[in-house]
């Protein structure tokens, strides 16, 4: 199982990961844990941070083996973005018929 | 509309310093997580799913155009270009950076707004009809009495840590737009014998335990408006449940007790206010009436000609007119509304641009007003009938003119699993996949009149157990699974959907709105007979043989 720690940074509130050189908003720079005591002390890192006022509740997630990316749909749409189109409401379809 | 006097500004602006200090303190660390949380969300900051969301109050749905441009500089200054309407009558901003929410609300302070009760167990932005002071079956305005509430509720100190969140809602026409029985308290404003009053209605919400609201007073004169409000308060404040979150909400303390003897206990608390502090004199009330004077209309005279030969001449106009212009109580002016459900877009969405224009045909056609609906659609109150056409081609311009108000792509959605936290499913993309759908506008107009409500969880926001047609998102096993319920209204008759079976895959569901539809259309009356009302009448049967076949 392969996991990696995630956050919302404090200052702008933006989905972050755990990265060898801090905190990245890309999820295929994440850090990653391949057993449980690895996981302890990514997360353990982290908790650094929650007191340097850097990030905000930072929790493990697991990635599929696959593709490297987050298992959960919650956590993939988390790291990847709202899977709709973002401020741009415009008809797709015009006209009738 | 209301302006903010010398106590409303300073009240405001106290606010937006206190907290400038909490934010500079959140990030220097002298506060944890813990200890800033309630106090962001006091001032409508939530963490969501990706990133900060601003929720900002617009009470009673009621916006200045100057005030709708601020909106769109927000939400081009601070954001990503848009924001979103929600069923509250407010608008939210998806991306705001904490350490810049200070000046977006010192930037709304500038035109009289702020994001205080948008979150927390306190009393939430009062809402109102969005035709408030220009239906022409309107009993009397509600903004005047909402106005007053907002007033009296605002940072109420006995009320600002209730057991739950608690919503208000006004209606004062014939025809109930506010959802009233769908509220922790709903106003009725009615006349009896000339005198001015309220019917109460409480304990109604949705959630994951749906209620319709009890009656619990006929009639409430107008001077003790307060007063009663304030013995509800009191009442839930004492009895309502602390220990669980999911029962503490009134509407479970008037299930619990028996609408009878909750209305007891309100009208013994309410003898003890009742003529004191909280009595609302009539000169207090005309006070507050003189910001709703009507603006300086025209005299026109009605039937418009002009308006009536360009509804036969062009057809698009026509469509659109037919259904989203309301009628206005004076002659020769129209209610104008504005969609923004564009076919296949994201509901409630609308960009900085779109704001901007919006404001500015309020200037030139609805002395500079707007309303918001809880339906996530504009609206411009008094547009002259003689400009509609003008008025429609320039929304037209800006993709604002989608005829659809009351049809089934006017879906009402929360934003779901794709800006949402709490949510299990994502809605969007169903309501963009069942509008595009039914693109077609002769299909809609054939379809008539139909209600659908997407939520991305049992939370509720998108109102599906008020939905003709309610779609809920779940997460089944890590599959997003759509349940249907069929018959919920929100108007007068408020009802609660019924659950028409077995749960639909995302691409399934789709095509069950479909299968619903295409049965309604072969068993209506008449060939008119309203979808809400073939369902009463023939019950879930027919479209649950449609679906899942006889067995």
């Amino acid at each position: 199982m392969i996991q990696i720690v995630t956050a919302n940074r404090l200052a702008d509130g933006l989905v972050v990961f755990r990265c060898s050189g801090g905190w990245t908003e890309d999820v295929t720079d994440a850090a990653q844990a391949g057993d449980a005591e690895s996981a302890a002390r990514l997360l353990g890192t982290a908790a650094v941070d929650v007191d340097a006022c850097v990030i905000v509740d930072p929790y493990l997630i697991d990635l599929d083996e696959a593709d490297a990316a987050p298992k959960l749909r919650r956590e993939f749409i988390r790291a990847s973005g709202p899977t709709v189109q973002v401020g741009f409401n415009r008809t797709r379809h015009g006209g009738d018929e | 509309m209301y302006r903010y006097d010398e106590f409303d500004h300073a009240l405001v602006a106290g606010r937006v310093d206190q907290f400038r200090g909490q934010v500079a303190r959140r990030l220097a660390g002298e506060l944890t997580e813990d200890e800033f949380r309630p106090l962001r969300l006091m001032n409508g900051l939530y963490l969501q799913l990706h990133a900060y969301m601003l929720r900002v109050a617009v009470p009673y749905g009621v916006l200045s155009s100057a005030q709708l441009r601020k909106l769109a500089h927000i939400a081009r200054r601070y954001d990503k270009g848009y924001g979103h309407f929600t069923t509250r009558q407010n608008i939210q901003f998806n991306w705001p950076r904490l350490e810049e929410t200070p000046d977006i609300l010192d930037e709304l302070a500038e035109v009289e707004m702020h994001a205080i009760q948008t979150s927390g167990n306190c009393i939430r932005n009062v809402t109102a009809d969005q035709y408030a002071g220009v239906a022409a079956e309107e009993i009397e305005d509600p903004r005047v009495y909402a106005e007053i509430v907002r007033q009296w509720s605002t940072l109420h100190p006995e009320f600002s840590f209730l057991p739950r969140k608690f919503k208000i809602a006004f209606n004062g026409a014939a025809h109930d737009r506010a959802a009233l029985r769908l509220h922790d308290i709903g106003l009725r404003l009615r006349r009896q014998g000339g005198q001015c009053g309220f019917e109460v209605m409480v304990g109604g919400g949705q959630g994951r335990t749906p209620m319709i609201a009890e009656i619990i007073r006929a009639f409430l004169p107008r001077r003790d408006l307060l007063a009663y409000l304030e013995a509800i308060m009191r009442v839930y404040n004492r009895f309502g449940r602390r220990d669980n979150k999911y029962k503490a909400r009134i509407k479970i303390l008037v299930h619990d007790l028996g609408a009878k003897a909750f209305a007891a206990k309100v009208e013994a608390e309410f003898e003890t206010l009742r003529g004191g502090a909280l009595d609302l004199p009539g000169a207090e009330v005309e006070r507050i009436r003189r910001h709703f004077r009507p603006p300086p209309y025209d005299e026109i005279d009605d039937p418009v000609a002009w308006y009536d030969l360009k509804r036969r001449e062009d057809k698009d106009f026509g469509d659109w007119a037919r259904t989203n212009v309301g009628a206005h109580k004076r002659p020769g002016y129209a209610i104008a509304n504005i969609s923004l459900k564009p076919i296949g877009g994201v509901p409630g969405d609308a960009t900085a641009d779109q704001m901007d224009a919006v404001a500015d045909l309020a200037d030139r056609y609805s002395f500079g007003e707007i309303r918001i609906t809880h339906e996530q659609n504009l609206v411009l109150p008094h547009v002259r009938k003689t400009d509609l056409f003008e008025f429609w081609q320039r929304l037209g311009a800006q993709d604002l003119a989608t005829p659809n108000l009351g049809l089934v792509t006017d879906i009402i959605a929360c934003p779901g699993l794709d800006y949402c936290g709490l949510a299990t499913a994502r809605s969007i993309p169903v309501a963009q996949a069942i509008s595009t759908r039914f693109a077609a506008l002769s299909r809609q107009h054939d379809i008539g009149e139909l209600r659908l409500k997407i939520s991305g969880c049992i939370n509720a926001c998108g109102h599906h157990h008020v939905g003709h047609i309610g779609i809920l998102g779940l997460d089944k096993r890590g599959e997003e699974y759509y349940q249907i319920t069929l018959g919920g209204r929100a108007d007068a008759d408020a009802a609660l959907g019924k659950i028409i079976g077995p749960s639909f895959s995302a691409t399934g569901v789709v095509d069950a709105v479909e299968t619903i539809v295409e049965t309604y259309l072969s068993i209506r009356r008449g060939g008119e007979e309203p979808f809400i009302a073939t369902v009463v009448r023939t019950g879930l049967t027919p479209f649950k043989e449609a679906l899942y076949g006889a067995h």
